[in-house]
């Protein structure tokens, strides 16, 4: 049975796809009812083809604020996170002291913490100090959870960085400062981008833990997460889908130059 | 922990020993950690200690709390919502079993056979990550809707009879019943197991499959005595990866459940957000991360792989 022979060589390439169909398949629904027409408040069931929603993107109330305050947050978030991380993950790599053990696990247990816990827990100090909820405490909140995945991104790209670079620029009188700028930053720069771009989905994307210290204050996923109970408009996918393309075309797009890049070294 | 780190540098072998290069200032470690470990001591170790402490005290809003002792509130936390705890843990290791029987062909796919498409799957896999989490969730609500194309299929073949049977769902719609909320999980943390699983596939020398095969191991042999065991580190933090942030998941069992599927940390949020009743939030949300991690260690004990992070 060829049939049989065929689909046994293949099984594995075709679970995959299914997976990756699987993945995608709400990205395709958000897509799709972007371009929907709802009768009521709903948007769960297709009437018919519109592009009314894509044309007036902003035609919700607060919709767009949200988003902004959302963006704001997470660029704010992502400097936070990376400078604080990527000094952190220098120092874990680059020196031998005391407590490294204790740091190592202090930067451990937020990512191995459930959302709900941390969340909670800082609810609990901000209500003790009295502080004000809001932007403030949304963003301290998200630069502490985001701190520990910088860290790992940093660590394994510094980690696996030749010290004889550096060795060779100080030989060649580098002094530490041009040492730094010149070799040792430009070589890990590609972990702290990855850092960086984590921290900023996160921090963009979370729900969790700013739905607890947020306070009035409203950010996209709180807006989403709001609309869900009163009626999602179709804007909320005309957004969804906006994303996952900027997404795409700009990893498109960096791989494209990255390389070029390196076949121009080559 | 540390062994990963304690390691030399793979790019130099040769190099007599990865010893920091610069030897001048003993204290520019401790420089270089200060402002982000002393972040992490005030907003988490220390709202930890809040919450312990919250958890033990006794009073009202109105009255204001007091630390009492009042380690009760554990024992009630705890004998009223145990089926919310219970229900967490199962959903919990549904969806991460499910994961990892859904991930592993995808993460293989991408890490031997995928070529020059390997890219492009990559960025799949990850792009949606930037499509805002509850769109997605909420776009399964339209996916399972009643009467829609998968409620229909799995009517046509007959699955639901046995979902029904086995209680995952009731009556001919899967919206609002157990499976939605596994399915929803499983859908929400795939892509946490898929990349570890990918990085630790595409560690692996394709020699070695040459050398199973010229060993006269057929395929399925060679995966189970050589791929899968080496892919190890990442099934464990895989699983870690799904199985933690799944249990303490709300957010699925709110728009694709019903209130017969909260989970704990549906308890969690509404006490702590709706009823302001603080020791008992508090005290439930320290069982459940006690709960979490004395799991996590059994589970790393067990699978032998402690140096992982």
């Amino acid at each position: 049975m060829p049939f049989v022979t065929w689909l046994k060589r293949h099984l594995v390439v075709i679970a995959g796809l299914l997976t990756l169909g699987y993945l995608l398949l709400p990205n395709v629904v958000v897509t799709v009812f972007s371009f929907n027409k709802p009768k009521g408040r709903f948007n769960y069931e297709w009437q018919r083809f519109s592009t009314d929603a894509w044309k007036d993107p902003c035609g919700v109330a607060g919709m767009c604020g949200s988003l902004s305050l959302s963006l704001q947050i997470a660029v704010w978030a992502t400097l936070g996170a990376t400078a604080l991380g990527t000094m952190i993950a220098f120092a874990l790599v680059r020196y031998r002291f005391r407590a490294r053990g204790a740091v190592n696990s202090l930067i451990f247990l937020p990512m191995a913490m459930p959302e709900v816990v941390m969340a909670a827990s800082l609810l609990t100090l901000f209500l003790n100090m009295g502080a004000q909820l809001g932007f403030w405490t949304i963003l301290i909140a998200h630069i502490m959870f985001c701190l520990s995945f910088v860290v790992t991104a940093v660590k394994a790209r510094v980690m696996s960085m030749d010290p004889r670079l550096e060795q060779a620029a100080q030989d060649l009188y580098a002094g530490p400062f041009q040492t730094f700028w010149r070799v040792t930053l430009p070589i890990a720069a590609p972990g702290i981008a990855a850092g960086a771009l984590l921290a900023f989905a996160l921090s963009f994307d979370d729900f969790i833990i700013t739905n607890f210290n947020a306070g009035s204050t409203v950010t996209f996923p709180m807006f989403v997460w709001g609309s869900a109970q009163r009626g999602t408009p179709v804007q909320i996918n005309v957004i969804g889908t906006a994303m996952f393309v900027l997404a795409v075309l700009f990893v498109l797009v960096s791989m494209v130059i990255g390389n070029r890049r390196a076949r121009s070294k080559a | 922990m540390t062994a990963v780190t304690e390691a030399p540098p793979p790019l130099a072998p040769t190099a007599p020993e990865a010893k920091p290069p610069r030897r001048r200032g003993r204290l520019t470690p401790y420089w270089l950690l200060l402002p982000g470990i002393l972040w992490l001591v005030v907003f988490f170790a220390l709202p930890m200690i809040y919450q312990a402490s919250t958890s033990v005290q006794t009073g009202s809003l109105e009255q204001g709390y007091k630390v009492t002792w009042h380690f009760v509130t554990y024992w009630d936390a705890l004998s009223e919502y145990w089926p919310q705890f219970l229900r967490s843990v199962l959903y919990a290791a549904a969806a991460t079993v499910l994961c990892l029987l859904l991930g592993y062909p995808l993460a293989y796919l991408i890490a031997f056979r995928a070529g020059r498409w390997r890219n492009l799957i990559m960025i799949l896999v990850i792009a949606p990550f930037f499509t805002s989490f509850l769109i997605r969730t909420l776009a399964w609500k339209t996916i399972l809707a009643d009467g829609g194309p998968v409620v229909g299929a799995l009517n046509a073949l007959h699955v639901l009879d046995v979902t029904n049977w086995l209680g995952w769902t009731s009556g001919d719609r899967v919206l609002a019943t157990p499976l939605a909320v596994v399915c929803g999980l499983t859908y929400n943390f795939l892509p946490f197991m898929i990349l570890p699983l990918y990085t630790s596939l595409e560690r692996i020398d394709g020699r070695l499959h040459e050398a199973a095969g010229d060993l006269y191991a057929r395929p399925f042999t060679t995966f189970r005595k050589v791929t899968f065991p080496l892919s190890m580190p990442g099934v464990v933090s895989g699983t870690l990866l799904t199985f933690i942030p799944a249990a303490g998941d709300y957010v699925n069992a709110d728009l694709l459940g019903s209130t017969d599927t909260r989970m704990v940390g549906n308890v969690i949020q509404s006490q702590f957000l709706r009823i302001l009743d603080y020791p008992t939030a508090a005290a439930l949300s320290f069982i459940l991360m006690a709960a979490i991690l004395v799991m996590v260690t059994v589970y790393i004990r067990r699978s032998g792989t402690e140096d992982l992070v």
